[in-house]
């Protein structure tokens, strides 16, 4: 057996302190990594279903009746709305589990907490193992889209990075409520059936938000989903939006990732001491 | 005790899975008002035993009686005779302390004009009163276990069986709840506890079998047990983690038998006090040392030549 | 007389149809769940009927505009509204029956093992089985007649056939939480659950919800006719519509089949799951 160096001598906290959010990831990745095989098969199964049932099944009915949307193949209009809709729910998917699991299932990160790792750096941690998912199914689900044909510039590819940075504001926000809720099963609840499933119906994620009644719009204009997919359509299929849209789109996004990170922050640190 | 009727009777019961044979054709007897244990380790086949005898388990082989009737035949009419307290608590996490209570008592068919009365006396029992409205989810360990077994009582159950009931919960509340479980036995409830405590099983148990890979290794009162299978007192020496061994066959000329366990030597005797003078004065000073008296513990390590919890 | 006595209870059974399996008392389980659902299910149940009521909304009205009416099997065109209004009733007699059959179950089974504390008790299995499908239906009927109330005034229904779908959507959850069940008490970790979304979605989305079969090639068309929900799908449309011939007796009966079907397999796999 080595001689006994104690831990004054082998932890090194300066270091911890710049890098412990790597070590949550990495403990993240090594869960992930048990269930790659389904992992795998949803990031690309999930894309060729929808695509296949709602942009060519539905987008047949709507070609022949309008000839497509904003002058484009129905395909072509919903794939960018349908990117972003994946990052968001993967993200929401790989925040959440982890940190009900983590304050209330088995309670690991009261034991990571236990290191001289703090709440910050277990919420960054969690935030971006998720976003490493994300931008692989997200990487797929785009790879889909351009072989489907629906998108066809290079300029396309980067309504990657809109939907990934609007699945990374949600995911922040929404981790420091999963964080902040006691009763986990009504939170779940709620999560999809009142958050989750409304902002996917009424974002103007199937046909544009301006053919909404004007009461039912409030929902896309709160919505992360339709600013992403605003940009997406921009990007992929040159929708029209004016400059100042534009920057209100990703000012939009980039305040909502801001106020949830550092209400993640908050809800962590203080269930960790409470 | 020996004339009252037999509520329970077990010939040759053998409980095989597969290759791995669980209960190795075991006989046993319970009567009604005792309070049996089956005491061993874990895997010895106890709760196996216990689940045929609650007809939640088909059996391999042999005959086992509950009040005269074959659990496989009579299934539903044994359990109305019985209490089941499972190892792991199952309460209804939906529902509060009160409707647990009330819906078991549905399950078994009773109606609500018996069960209201029912569950303030059962309330009251397991002490769990002012919780009457709380959800399950919020109890604590003890008081869930104490819920279980209340739960068990609803239907005036002839047996109750307890499957290791005490084990992950505080001393405090392993003591309330043998207290519970004393007062059960005095209105003549019949117990059958599985448990891998000794303290438990000397508390709780007029008449206990040891169990072992699934055979019946000894069978007596816990008293009985102590005076066919060990001395009266034991004295426990330690002599540091690599000394033990060295110092053992020097220890062993000293008394009647020694067991030489991981951590510490245990020497058996009647009289530890002198057992001990005789070691120093052959110059052999351990670094601790304790006389007590022989409990079931060692009557399980002279049976195996294990120790129980390990 | 009142039986009080719970050996009295258990021994009159004996003679009784499934002795040893059933006692008789799987409206107790259907109690369960009244107090349960009192106690927090109900928003649970509440959001599945807002689902199918905002895809209405969404897809009625948003996808209406781009989509037009749809002609029918014979002649008549409905709009795009009245046309997936029945396929909404149907998935979500399905999913309601699904969840409550499959999720709900496994965690009654394995982690909270309220099965095993009833199976103490003298309830049989068969009692449990029909218990819990019982409640599954009971809220199916719930969902059926709450989108009904929306659909009517919107003005999607115009024919007294249309009160027919009540009872389909009846049979449709009582059809899929039976089998639902059957292969819940099969699973045995969280994993294998899975597999339950995987077949699903798809069926979801290619059941013929959104759109009719006919876009798809013909050797598909047949593929998919034969899957639960368009079978679902199909008998509720009629009905709805207005379409009524004695075909709808093959959607029924596809039902009554898998009803069948899924009862036997769950009672005999809990009597298995519990009396190893």
């Amino acid at each position: 057996m080595a001689p006994r160096q104690g831990s004054l001598k082998l932890v090194n906290t300066e270091r911890i302190k710049s890098r412990g959010a790597f070590a949550v990831v990495e403990a993240r990745v090594m869960i992930f990594m048990k269930y790659l095989p389904a992992l795998l098969s949803v990031a690309v199964a999930n894309p060729f279903l929808y695509l296949l049932a709602v942009g060519v099944g539905v987008g047949k009915l709507i070609n022949a009746h309008s000839g497509g949307v904003d002058g484009v193949k129905y395909l072509t209009f919903l794939a960018p709305a349908l990117l972003a809709t994946a990052a968001i729910q993967n993200a929401l998917d790989e925040v959440v589990f982890p940190t009900l699991e983590g304050f209330k299932w088995n309670k690991s990160f009261f034991a990571i907490n236990a290191t001289p790792i703090s709440g910050k750096q277990i919420a960054n941690g969690v935030l971006l193992a998720a976003m490493t998912r994300v931008l692989f199914s997200v990487t797929v689900y785009g790879t889909i889209i351009y072989l489907f044909h629906g998108f066809t510039t290079a300029r396309g590819w980067l309504a990657i990075p809109t939907a990934l940075a609007a699945g990374a504001a949600f995911g922040a926000f929404i981790m420091g409520l999963a964080a902040w809720t006691k009763n986990d099963d009504t939170f779940l609840m709620v999560l999809n059936r009142f958050v989750i499933m409304p902002l996917f119906l009424f974002s103007g994620t199937f046909y544009q938000l301006s053919s909404m009644p004007i009461y039912l719009r409030w929902v896309g204009w709160l919505s992360p989903l339709w600013h992403s997919t605003e940009l997406g359509r921009y990007l992929t299929y040159g929708h029209q939006i004016s400059p100042w849209m534009f920057v209100f789109h990703i000012s939009y996004i980039v305040a909502m990732f801001a106020f949830g990170m550092r209400f993640a922050h908050r809800q962590f640190e203080a269930r960790l001491s409470r | 005790m020996t004339n009252s009727e037999v509520l329970i009777e077990a010939k040759q019961l053998i409980k095989r899975y597969g290759d791995f044979t669980a209960v190795a054709g075991i006989d046993f007897q319970v009567r009604k008002g005792e309070s049996f244990g089956f005491l061993g380790p874990n895997g010895a086949g106890k709760s196996t035993t216990m689940r045929i005898i609650a007809a939640t388990l088909t059996r391999s082989g042999g005959e086992i009686t509950i009040l005269g009737k074959d659990p496989e035949k009579f299934g539903p009419e044994i359990k109305a005779h019985l209490g089941v307290v499972p190892q792991m608590d199952n309460l209804d996490n939906a529902l509060t302390v009160e409707e647990n209570l009330y819906i078991y008592g549905r399950y078994f068919g009773l109606s609500k004009a018996f069960i209201r009365p029912k569950i303030e006396e059962l309330l009251d029992f397991a002490q769990l009163v002012e919780k009457r409205s709380v959800k399950v989810e919020a109890l604590s360990g003890g008081m869930k276990r104490r819920l279980t077994i209340a739960r068990a009582l609803v239907s005036e159950p002839e047996i109750l069986m307890l499957d290791e009931p005490t084990t992950g919960l505080d001393p405090q509340a392993r003591h309330i709840l043998w207290d519970r479980l004393f007062r059960l036995k005095e209105q003549g409830v019949t117990l059958l506890i599985t448990t891998h405590y000794m303290d438990e099983a000397e508390q709780l148990c007029d008449r206990l079998m040891v169990m072992d890979k699934g055979s019946i290794m000894a069978e007596d009162s816990p008293a009985g047990l102590i005076k066919s299978y060990s001395t009266k007192e034991v004295l426990e020496v330690r002599f540091g983690s690599d000394r033990n061994a060295v110092v053992a066959p020097q220890l062993k000329e000293l008394c009647e038998r020694i067991e030489v366990l991981p951590d510490r030597i245990l020497m058996y005797a009647d009289d530890g006090e002198e057992l001990l003078h005789q070691l120093n004065q052959k110059g052999l000073h351990p670094l601790t040392s304790l006389v007590r008296r022989s409990s079931l513990e060692d009557v399980f390590l002279r049976l195996t030549g294990r120790t129980l919890i390990d | 007389m009142i039986l009080d006595n719970a050996v009295a209870i258990a021994q009159s059974r004996r003679g009784h149809f499934a002795e040893g399996s059933y006692a008789g008392r799987a409206h107790v389980l259907m109690e369960r769940s009244l107090m349960a659902f009192k106690n927090s299910a109900w928003l649970a149940v509440l959001s599945g009927f807002f689902e199918p009521v905002l895809y209405l909304l969404s897809f009625g009205y948003g996808l209406g505009h781009l989509i037009g009416k749809i002609p029918l099997q014979n002649g008549h065109v409905v709009t795009y509204a009245a046309y997936i209004a029945p396929g909404l009733l149907a998935t979500s007699a399905m999913n309601g029956a699904i969840y409550d059959s499959t999720w709900n179950v496994f965690w009654k089974l394995k982690f909270d093992r309220i099965y095993q504390g009833m199976l103490q008790t003298s309830l049989g299995s068969v009692d449990v089985a029909l218990g819990e499908i019982g409640w599954a239906l009971l809220r199916g009927f719930a969902y059926a007649i709450g989108f009904m109330c929306v659909v009517v005034p919107a003005g999607l229904i115009t024919n007294w056939w249309a009160i027919m779908a009540i009872p389909a959507a009846v049979l449709i959850a009582f059809g899929f939480a039976s089998i639902g069940m059957a292969i819940t008490s099969c699973f045995t970790t969280f994993q294998q659950m899975d597999f339950i979304n995987v077949a699903m979605l798809p069926m979801f989305l290619f059941s013929g919800s959104f759109y009719p079969l006919t876009v798809y090639p013909g050797y598909l068309q047949g593929i998919l006719k034969a899957l639960p929900l368009w079978q679902a799908i199909e008998m509720v449309r009629d009905f709805t519509l207005g379409i009524v011939t004695w075909g709808i007796l093959w959607h029924v009966l596809y039902f009554v089949v898998m009803v069948i079907f899924g009862v036997t397999a769950t009672a005999k796999r809990l009597t298995k799951l519990f009396l190893r």
